[in-house]
């Protein structure tokens, strides 16, 4: 049995997103929820499967409350940080696949601007992943992201010449596509090499512009068989594969024999793309988690876009703008339209395989689009998607 | 003494095993977990060794020398307690013995950490009940 093509993405749906709000992570998750099931052509009533977000700290029982769902068959809580969307979508596609739950509701996102601000170093409820971290690594002012990737980004740059510039390089195409892209927080901001490189050091070798937005805001995923999601009004969007990848050394980055790789990713990809008989050349973009620029950065060599180490030369090379090689984050990516923990990036690839975006915007007559989610220390999922 | 407002090491009740590298470092002693069965050193410290699955093990002193692998420069303060110290650098030293640990260099601005500068460490008291180790230039 394989999970290839036996599932839709049916409905999406997510809030505005915003930097602040008076409304609480539940009521964001709530409204993107409902957002999702109309847009499928389903009710609340039709849910039988809740995958929540450990990073947002919502739980399954909340959902059957709010939601009025009387028999629930199957929840999950995902617990890879940003990659738990992914783990989501996967989970999902095994419950549906296998008749345990015949519709699947996927939501992640969170207060990270008004609640869970990492730039003040407030991250919310500590996650148990974390606490290794934050007992050998915090006492030296080393317990954020910035520094345990920073850390890894200068391995990469020591080891294969790596520069700022290029790191840049991807930020400002995300920028680019958010400025596409009227609900992304940086819709009216353009931004050019030279802001980035003039950008505010954050945590060395990290400028202000290589970090992701802190946002308030929470998307959602509806997922039923691919027999049921013919009967559905919106095109289905097929998981065609997905495979998520678990690396040693889960806990911390500095243990890691090579911290300068996304390991999870170079795991889960080979059984992803077999899964779905595709190549790198059958993608018509791809949206890459981006937590931090670096982060899609050394994505790209895990994936086999280019060589390991060879990041550097590629994004001089290749254009990853829309219409170009291999369009990224074509809605701006977690760095310029917004973190809800990567649901976006889920939701913006089937908005353009529905070809429902802003023209301007819109990846030419797209069939498959890869995207991938990548948590705590390296942990990543890899999904390919078609219409 | 001005009050100590930087994030101490807490072993928590599920992970009280680590507890005894913490007591070496108030000894001044840098110790490192290494298994009884097969002489594997590992850190940070855990209950299984992941090559022979053995759960005897033991603290084993180690030279407290290494080099530095990688490094990180903070300019902008995310815990208040370095919010008079930035920009400063956090180190991931790799000791001799093969594992490697997160720590600060005492001697050496931060614009001048280097990757591969070979350190050794320094015990610092920072509270009454507590001792970092950190790491100075190898002379």
């Amino acid at each position: 049995m394989t999970l290839k093509d036996k599932c839709c993405i049916v409905g999406i749906g997510n809030t505005a997103y915003t930097r602040g709000t008076d409304k609480t992570t539940m009521q964001l998750h709530l409204e993107a929820a409902l957002k999702a099931l109309a847009d499928a052509g389903l009710k609340p009533s039709d849910v039988d499967a809740v995958i929540p977000n450990a990073v947002a700290g919502t739980i399954a029982e909340d959902f059957i409350l709010n939601l009025g769902i009387r028999d629930l068959h199957m929840t999950s809580t995902m617990h890879n940080g940003g990659a738990a969307i992914g783990s989501a979508v996967q989970s999902a596609c095994m419950a549906v696949a296998t008749g345990i739950a015949s519709c699947a509701l996927l939501v992640a996102g969170r207060r990270g601007y008004s609640a869970q601000r990492a730039s003040k170093g407030v991250t919310g409820s500590p996650l148990p992943v974390m606490n290794t971290a934050h007992e050998f690594e915090a006492p030296f002012g080393h317990g954020n992201v910035p520094m345990w990737f920073g850390s890894a980004c200068r391995r990469h740059m020591h080891l294969y010449g790596t520069k700022s510039e290029h790191l840049g390089r991807i930020a400002v195409t995300c920028r680019k596509h958010a400025n596409l892209n009227p609900q992304a927080l940086m819709y009216s901001k353009p931004m050019t090499l030279d802001d980035h490189q003039n950008s505010p050091i954050i945590v060395d070798p990290f400028h202000l512009l290589d970090a992701s937005l802190e946002t308030d805001g929470a998307g959602a995923l509806v997922i039923v068989s691919a027999e049921r999601a013919r009967d559905l009004p919106k095109t289905p969007v097929y998981v065609m594969g997905i495979a998520e990848g678990h690396p040693p050394c889960p806990t911390s980055i500095t243990q890691k024999e090579d911290m300068a790789d996304m390991e999870g990713l170079r795991l889960a990809k080979p059984r992803a793309f077999g899964m779905a008989e595709v190549d790198l050349k059958d993608f018509d973009f791809a949206e890459i988690y981006d937590g931090y620029s670096w982060i899609t950065a050394a994505s790209l060599e895990a994936l086999g876009f280019c060589g390991k180490g060879e990041v550097g030369p590629f994004v001089e090379s290749v254009s990853l703008e829309i219409g170009g090689n291999l369009p990224i984050n074509t809605h701006g990516g977690l760095l310029s339209e917004a973190h809800v923990s990567g649901v976006n990036h889920f939701i913006e690839a089937v908005r353009q395989l529905r070809r429902e975006v802003e023209p301007a915007r819109q990846v030419k007559d797209c069939e498959i689009g890869l995207v991938t989610s990548a948590g705590d220390f390296h942990e990543g999922v890899v999904a390919i998607l078609r219409r | 003494m001005a009050e100590y407002i930087k994030p101490l090491p807490k072993p928590l009740p599920e992970t009280m095993f680590t507890a005894g590298f913490w007591d070496a470092c108030r000894r001044h002693e840098l110790v490192i977990q290494r298994c009884k069965a097969c002489g594997k050193y590992r850190h940070y410290p855990q209950l299984m060794c992941p090559q022979c699955y053995s759960m005897e093990w033991e603290w084993s002193k180690v030279s407290g020398k290494g080099k530095v692998y990688t490094y990180v420069v903070t300019h902008r303060p995310f815990n208040p307690g370095w919010a008079n110290e930035v920009p400063y650098a956090s180190v991931t030293v790799e000791l001799d013995e093969g594992v490697r640990m997160v720590s600060n260099v005492i001697d050496v601005k931060p614009e001048d950490v280097e990757i591969g500068t070979p350190v050794e460490v320094e015990f610092v008291d920072v509270t009454e009940e507590v001792t970092l180790p950190m790491f100075k230039k190898a002379r």
